[in-house]
């Protein structure tokens, strides 16, 4: 019986002490969190770069605002309510539909105009932002998803999370909402996540809540084979949200829709460690491997055939 | 190297901790255990003598550095004489004066002395070089030539001959010479004196020394004679009665040597008497009057000086940053995962009130109960900040409540659960009910049970006696704590957590 904390150091797991110690705290800059705390300065930064991103319906930032909901959505049918400053995909409520008398969530259940208030209202008292401070909602385009995933997606918008150390994209996986999850594509709350081989951007097995699966727990379909359509400009999206906001340590969100294509959601400063159960793979030696290099090349393009020829080189035997 | 930074500053603080605490510990006698009385000796020495109306000057011997005591405190009382001080190197003096003085006076020396196992057992004076073989007169001097022959062939060094020949000398009617030398002795000052003289004859020096044996309630008393022989290296009592070496316990040597205890010049009868009493006092009070006499300020500025209230205040405190270096390791190193970082320090607490088995009965019938009307609060609809006001005084209600029903039923413990944090019971029942609401039934409970557990195990730990006593003793051991939560927040390794986390990869062995 060897001590799993060497077998984990060989399989060049990354710790969750390690992560904050050594990358976050390294490489991301306490003053740009604001950037991608606040998914409307994301958005914003984003649009101003040319990185399509879901389209903005509205901003709920007053109690009263509330009241003029049905104004901000005109004649819109589908949206998402989102917390700015929301972390871990609390606070999400995705509406499918309008109905005269309410909404239809994700989930396919009812909900009527006030309790789409006081959601709201829960919003802006800051009850899913970070250290509850008061918050805003933002409405969104409620994204199409591509039929890619249509099998191996549970309700709710699988997106694409891509870890990006110093705008270098090393490990990518598709976030997949289950039943458990209630539609949200975070792992924690029991979605899957499967891995993605970075040069052919073709999936793999994935995880879920911390096991090996192969096939989506509700679907039953194989997670394992789905060519993503589009990869090479979707791993160079990846690596152009570095230089949104110069977070050395970053995750990167991207969900496939049917009609506009790749669309940056969110940029995580603190991504998660699941990834590398998703891929079957540590992150620790490609990381180091990044770190060791004395320049980073400037565009986005260059950055990602460094991490493909890094990743190819640090691939265990 | 990264961390070295990190690393030298806490090696700096654990070792000023350290040492600060060791040099409390050694040299001023602070206990690193929570024993905290020992047995203080006060001894009054009361010097009277009958003054003839001129100048009076009286000089009485006092204990200088008492072999196996530490002196705490002393007090010179006198009315109208001027008092000072002489150290003669073996003994210490008072010395009382005034112009005038009349009829019978009364001088008062009190001491107050500890018995200290940090203090030499013996007295520590040089060797005094070995004595001249004195004139005995021709009869006894055959006697005393015979008797040490004698006790020479069957000893083997100084203290043994020593011993032996006190065992004769004291034995009666064994040897009628020896017998001869008993007589004339009629005190046991001149018979200590003699043994000396008779061990000056094998030109061993020993010396006769004063003491006082400390019984509590003691009145009246006088000083005690005990001999001292040199081997050569350093001074070993005796008893002059039975050769038994060492001194007694309890025996505070008081004076070197037959100067007389109490000289009075322009003064007649000279009398002392000694009275003693016992007392228990906390050692660290006994450390701080210490520290006084050596002149050092540590104490001063140390916990003790302040008010025993704020004390009281500061005893709890000082408990918090080890429960805040548990909440370190079991949050960073084990991974557990509770509500808020330092909730459970603060539920802890409150078990200190109410003990650890009723804490945790009290704290999860309470955050049950909120979580089952917070629940029923979600239908309404509330904005946050009034539904956690509500919370808090549905939490507040249902405290009182189980101190009713816990009273009515005899429980007197059920009383204690006014002292929970009532504002942290609001929020861990905010928190798990969003937790359950987004992450399950089984995440909240989980989150309840680590939160409850990182409480029990704190509660533990800033009860722990020997634990409370050091951090309130010895305050700068908290520059330890600080030092290892130093190392901590550089610990880069896996969480226990971790290993099921990635079971996968252990179990696998492979990617």
């Amino acid at each position: 019986m060897r001590w799993p904390g060497t077998i984990l150091r060989e399989a060049g797991i990354l710790s969750m002490n390690q992560r904050n110690a050594d990358f976050i705290m390294h490489h991301n800059a306490r003053r740009l969190y604001p950037l991608v705390d606040d998914k409307l300065q994301t958005k914003a930064l984003a649009q101003k770069a040319g990185i399509a991103v879901p389209e903005l319906y509205g901003v709920v930032r007053t109690e009263h605002a509330i009241r003029e909901l049905a104004d901000t959505l005109g004649d819109k049918t589908s949206f998402v309510v989102k917390p700015a400053h929301g972390s871990g995909g609390n606070g999400i409520l995705v509406v499918k539909d309008r109905r005269a008398r309410g909404y239809i969530k994700a989930s396919g259940s009812m909900m009527s105009d006030s309790e789409l208030g006081h959601h709201i209202s829960n919003i802006l008292s800051g009850m899913f932002s970070l250290g509850g401070m008061p918050d805003q909602a933002m409405i969104e385009y409620c994204v199409q998803f591509d039929p890619i995933f249509e099998n191996v997606a549970f309700q709710g918008v699988p997106d694409i999370r891509t870890i990006v150390f110093r705008g270098v994209p090393v490990a990518s996986m598709v976030r997949l909402p289950t039943r458990s999850s209630d539609g949200k594509a975070n792992l924690h709350q029991g979605a899957v996540g499967a891995g993605i081989e970075l040069t052919s951007g073709i999936t793999q097995d994935g995880v879920c809540q911390n096991a090996r699966v192969s096939s989506h727990p509700d679907t039953g379909a194989p997670l394992a084979g789905i060519g993503i359509p589009g990869w090479d400009t979707l791993l160079l999206l990846a690596a152009r949200c570095y230089d949104l906001a110069r977070l050395g340590y970053l995750g990167v969100d991207v969900v496939l829709d049917r009609h506009h294509g790749p669309l940056v959601l969110e940029l995580n400063a603190r991504p998660g460690l699941s990834i590398q159960l998703a891929n079957r793979r540590g992150l620790l030696p490609v990381l180091r491997a990044i770190e060791q290099q004395k320049t980073i090349p400037d565009t986005a393009e260059d950055r990602v055939a460094l991490g493909l020829d890094l990743l190819a080189r640090h691939t265990p035997a | 190297m990264r961390n070295l930074p990190v690393w030298i500053i806490a090696a700096l603080l654990i070792a000023a901790g350290l040492s600060l605490t060791a040099y409390k510990a050694r040299s001023l006698g602070l206990p690193l255990t929570p024993s905290t009385e020992a047995a203080v000796w006060t001894v009054e020495a009361r010097a009277a003598f009958r003054a003839r109306g001129g100048p009076v000057k009286a000089t009485l011997l006092i204990p200088g550095q008492p072999p196996g005591f530490e002196q705490l405190d002393e007090d010179f009382i006198s009315s109208g004489f001027g008092v000072s001080q002489e150290d003669s190197g073996l003994n210490r003096a008072a010395l009382w004066a005034i112009r005038r003085a009349n009829g019978t006076q009364a001088l008062y020396y009190r001491v107050t002395v500890y018995e200290s196992e940090t203090r030499p057992a013996t007295h520590t004076d040089p060797f005094p070089g070995y004595p001249q073989v004195p004139a005995y007169g021709e009869s006894t001097q055959a006697a005393v030539n015979a008797l040490l022959e004698e006790v020479r062939s069957e000893s083997a060094d100084i203290v043994t001959f020593a011993r032996a020949l006190i065992e004769r000398m004291n034995r009666e009617g064994s040897n009628p010479s020896v017998d001869s030398l008993r007589s004339g002795s009629n005190s046991p000052g001149a018979w200590a004196q003699w043994l000396v003289d008779v061990l000056a004859g094998a030109r061993i020096p020993a010396r006769v020394i004063w003491g006082l044996p400390l019984v509590d309630g003691t009145r009246d008393a006088s000083l005690v004679p005990y001999i001292e022989v040199h081997n050569e290296q350093r001074w070993i009592p005796m008893s002059p009665l039975t050769g038994k070496t060492g001194l007694p316990d309890d025996f505070l040597v008081w004076r070197v040597g037959n100067d007389p205890l109490l000289a009075v010049d322009g003064g007649a009868q000279p009398d002392v008497r000694f009275s003693v009493a016992r007392s228990q006092r906390e050692i660290v009070s006994i450390a701080r009057d210490r520290a006084r006499n050596h002149g050092s300020l540590l104490l001063d500025y140390s916990l003790f000086a302040l008010p025993v209230q704020t004390q009281n205040v500061y005893k709890v405190l000082l408990t918090v940053p080890l429960g805040a270096f548990l909440v370190v390791l079991l949050r960073n190193v084990v991974g557990v995962k509770t509500f808020g970082t330092f909730m459970p320090i603060l539920i802890a607490l409150a078990f200190r009130e109410t003990k650890l088995l009723w804490g945790i009965i009290l704290f999860s019938l309470i955050v049950a109960l909120g979580l089952g009307l917070r629940f029923a609060l979600e239908r309404l609809k509330l904005l946050l900040v009034p539904r956690l006001a509500s919370v808090l005084i549905i939490v507040i209600f249902l405290m009182l409540l189980v101190s009713l029903i816990s009273h009515q039923l005899g429980m007197e413990k059920g009383l204690s659960i006014a002292l929970f944090p009532m504002v942290i019971l609001a929020m861990t029942i905010e928190r798990m009910s969003l937790v359950w609401e987004e992450h399950g039934a089984g995440e909240a409970t989980l989150q309840g049970c680590g939160s409850l557990l990182v409480a029990a195990a704190g509660f533990l730990v800033m009860s722990n006696p020997t634990l409370t006593h050091l951090v309130f003793v010895f305050p700068e051991l908290l520059l330890v704590l600080l030092g290892g939560c130093l190392i901590l927040g550089r610990y880069t390794g896996y969480r226990l957590s971790e290993f099921w986390r990635f079971r996968a990869v252990i179990a696998g062995k492979q990617l």
